[in-house]
């Protein structure tokens, strides 16, 4: 069904209010979009890595999950949402299912790209029929900003601060879409909660109602960490992927690439990088350089991009 | 009519699992507990059970897989042994304080470093403040029919609570012994159908697992888990009787063994209770007075009992098949004498004896050294030295 952003948004909300995530926080509009994806009738078993949107959705004795919701610990949302998925099934064989599941799993990027890199891995290639969506806000914000492989290079986190010799964060970004895209299951896609959210709500009801695993990395911009104004979370995101520092796309099967979102124009990467406070050292006389190396990364990737989708 | 076969501890474990048919197995390799899954995926290649057997990527994974599994509401199980196990430290809590029923086999063997593959108890004792219930097999009979009361007693609605059942890597793990099954249609009545109050997959009243609990209500529900634990002693009992009934085979908190007329005994887990027999029996019919107690339920630690039992003795020696690295003897040695302590039995002299270590073979001679040690400490009244090690090259 095409989307109808007025039709999406009367769907009943499956994330209450009243969660303690900061105003201005992408990662919980991500979990909204993602539910809404499913169909009404369906009920859902929703696991979450410890992290920011875990301790602040589901603290003893509230939940804001309206579907059943499991938090195990930090790096094994993908085992833990494996092993309910197997539960599910055979429950289904021997007719003690009536109705239909579905299996969503939540984690950020520091239980997603580093600790529970792993567990992702293990549950993607042995095929359940579910979803983990990684919401990426490039840090662990819940222990308060610390580097992760997903943290992009000069960013000023608290473990890779930028001090007087070393500018920040030295390494760049691991490539978590690609590396789950190469498990070559079903559907992987990147994308970024934008606009009316249609390539966020699109993408989560095909990872959810593809049979098989299905992968979503999320954007997920976080005020406190990216250091911008609250009410810029919508802009910010745009920026980023505006820039191509955040292509829209998916995989099928690992091979069929399409860009789902083509930039009218691609604007320089410093417009996104000059809207956020982690970025501040980038901008000092002399460190040009960094600018600019950070621009040609982002080239040069958006190019592989273009050329697994057959668009250079 | 039982099933007379000759069967090694793991498939004793396996077949056990089997008649059990529960909804989920994830499980990883690693000797001596490899062949559980084996023996168990050739069940699920042939079709013998409905279970999903899920082969993970690690344990840590297979106890995560197990904790999702049985939250969502199905009986979830693993085996695993050393290195196994410690990688699922972390989950090994979250399992017990979500109060999740699952069941796993432990099949001892040494922890690393160095790496060894062979027994001793340094895995399960190194959990024995987990929040599982452990229960130790001297035979593969006893491994298998533990294996059977297992779920009735992890399941009860006053436990709730994870068990692990240990037997000896190698040692009962590969050795075939003969054994009497239980005839599978009484198996299922015994075990019974899996349903629980509150799961996952209920579209009718979905649940919330896993919460961040803070310094308003974690502490109460650390209170009920420790009240789950004390209510698990009667459960085993009672679980224990029931399934003497059906087998005639009696299981207690702990077994004795020739302590009726002994004035020293010797306590000892898992199949070192066995030689232990062996070498009681000969000193017995030279008039030496030593008896044997086998500790089955470790956790929770039966104190009442186990002092009573205790309290008659002149001298008891307390074999550990791990040592605490804590200048102060093996955590059996340590648990017993504060139950003593605690409960004002003062007679007794007590000494530990660390023993066979990264599957060092324990002879009976060596057994022998333990009870002639504890007989002389029974005829002079004097301790020599509390804290010893037998076996090794000093
Ligand atoms: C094994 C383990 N190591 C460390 C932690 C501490 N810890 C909890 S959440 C977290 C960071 C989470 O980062 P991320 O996954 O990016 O989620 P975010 O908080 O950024 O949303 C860390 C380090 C933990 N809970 N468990
Ligand atoms: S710290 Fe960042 S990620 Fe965490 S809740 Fe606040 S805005 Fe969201
Ligand atoms: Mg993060």
């Amino acid at each position: 069904m095409a989307y109808n952003f007025k039709e999406a948004v009367k769907k009943p909300e499956r994330l209450a209010g009243g969660h303690r995530m900061c105003a201005g926080c992408g990662a919980p509009i991500v979990a909204r979009q993602v539910l809404r994806a499913l169909k009404p009738e369906d009920h859902a078993v929703i696991g979450g890595a410890t992290g920011c949107m875990e301790v602040s959705t589901f603290l003893y004795p509230y939940t804001s999950w309206k579907d059943s919701f499991i938090h195990n610990a930090f790096e094994n949302v993908g085992a833990t949402v494996s092993g309910a998925e197997a539960a599910y099934k055979v429950l289904k064989k021997q007719g003690k299912m009536e109705y239909d599941t579905k299996f969503i799993a939540f984690g950020g990027d520091g239980g997603t790209y580093d600790i529970g890199l792993q567990s992702l891995s293990g549950a993607m290639e042995r095929g359940h029929d579910m979803v983990y969506v990684c919401y990426d806000n490039g840090a662990y914000m819940n222990t308060g900003i610390q580097r992760s492989s997903g943290t992009p290079k000069y960013a000023d986190t608290t473990t890779s601060p930028a001090g007087k010799v070393v500018p920040g964060k030295q390494q760049w970004r691991k490539d978590l879409t690609e590396v789950v895209a190469n498990h070559f299951i079903p559907y992987v896609a990147q994308t970024a909660p934008m606009g009316n959210m249609k390539d966020l709500y699109e993408k989560a009801e095909k990872a959810i109602y593809t049979p098989g695993p299905a992968f979503m990395n999320v954007l997920a911009a976080c005020p406190r960490g990216w250091r911008y104004d609250t009410p810029d979370l919508m802009e910010i995101t745009k920026l980023a992927v505006d820039s191509c520092y955040w292509p829209l796309y998916e995989v099928i099967n690992g091979r069929e690439y399409n860009i789902t979102y083509m930039p009218k124009n691609k604007i320089p990467v410093a417009d996104f990088l000059k809207a956020q406070g982690r970025f501040k050292h980038v901008f000092k006389k002399g460190n040009e350089y960094m600018i600019e190396e950070i621009q040609k990364e982002v080239d040069s990737r958006w190019e592989n991009l273009l050329k697994l989708a057959g668009q250079a | 009519m039982a099933i007379r076969e000759r069967l090694s501890g793991n498939e004793a474990t396996a077949v056990a699992m089997k008649q059990i048919n529960p909804g989920v197995v994830a499980a990883f390799p690693i000797t001596p507990s490899t062949e559980v899954p084996q023996y168990f995926s050739s069940f699920v290649a042939d079709g013998v059970v409905d279970t999903e057997f899920v082969a993970v990527e690690s344990e840590h994974s297979a106890m995560s897989a197990c904790i999702g599994a049985q939250a969502a509401g199905v009986r979830a199980m693993t085996a695993t042994s050393a290195n196994g196990l410690a990688l699922m430290w972390e989950l090994l809590y979250i399992a017990s304080g979500s109060r999740l029923p699952i069941v796993m086999a432990c099949i001892n063997r040494a922890l690393s470093g160095p790496i060894n593959i062979h027994n001793d108890h340094s895995d399960s004792m190194g959990a024995r403040d987990s929040g599982w219930i452990q229960i130790y097999s001297e035979t593969n009979q006893e491994a298998y029919d533990n294996m059977l009361m297992a779920h009735r007693i992890a399941e009860h609605k006053d436990v709730l609570l994870p068990v692990m059942v240990c037997q000896d890597g190698f040692i009962t793990s590969h050795a075939i012994e003969n054994i009497e099954l239980v005839e599978d249609d009484k198996v299922k009545a015994f075990v019974g159908e899996y349903n629980p109050e509150f799961y996952l997959l209920n579209k009718e009243n979905p649940i919330a697992v896993g919460p961040l609990d803070l310094q308003a209500h974690y502490f109460e529900h650390q209170r009920q888990q420790a009240e789950a634990m004390k209510n698990a002693k009667k459960v085993i009992l009672e679980v224990s009787d029931e399934f003497e009934k059906m087998t005639g085979r009696k299981y207690g908190l702990f077994e004795e063994y020739n302590t009726k007329d002994a004035d020293v005994c010797v306590v000892v887990l898992n199949s070192t209770a066995g030689t232990a027999k062996y070498v009681v029996d000969q000193l017995n019919e030279q008039g030496k007075k030593v008896g044997i107690i086998k500790p089955r339920v470790y956790r929770p630690f039966p104190v009442d009992e186990i002092v009573d039992a205790l309290a008659k003795f002149k001298a008891i020696a307390i074999m550990d098949k791990t040592d605490s690295f804590n200048a102060a003897g093996g955590p059996l040695f340590s648990d017993i004498t504060s139950a003593m302590y605690a409960k004002g039995v003062f007679g007794p002299k007590v000494i530990n004896f660390t023993y066979g270590l990264g599957g060092r073979d324990v002879k009976a001679e060596d057994v022998e050294a333990v009870c002639n040690e504890v007989l002389k400490v029974a005829e002079t009244e004097k301790v020599e030295s509390v804290y010893n090690y037998i076996g090794v090259r000093e």
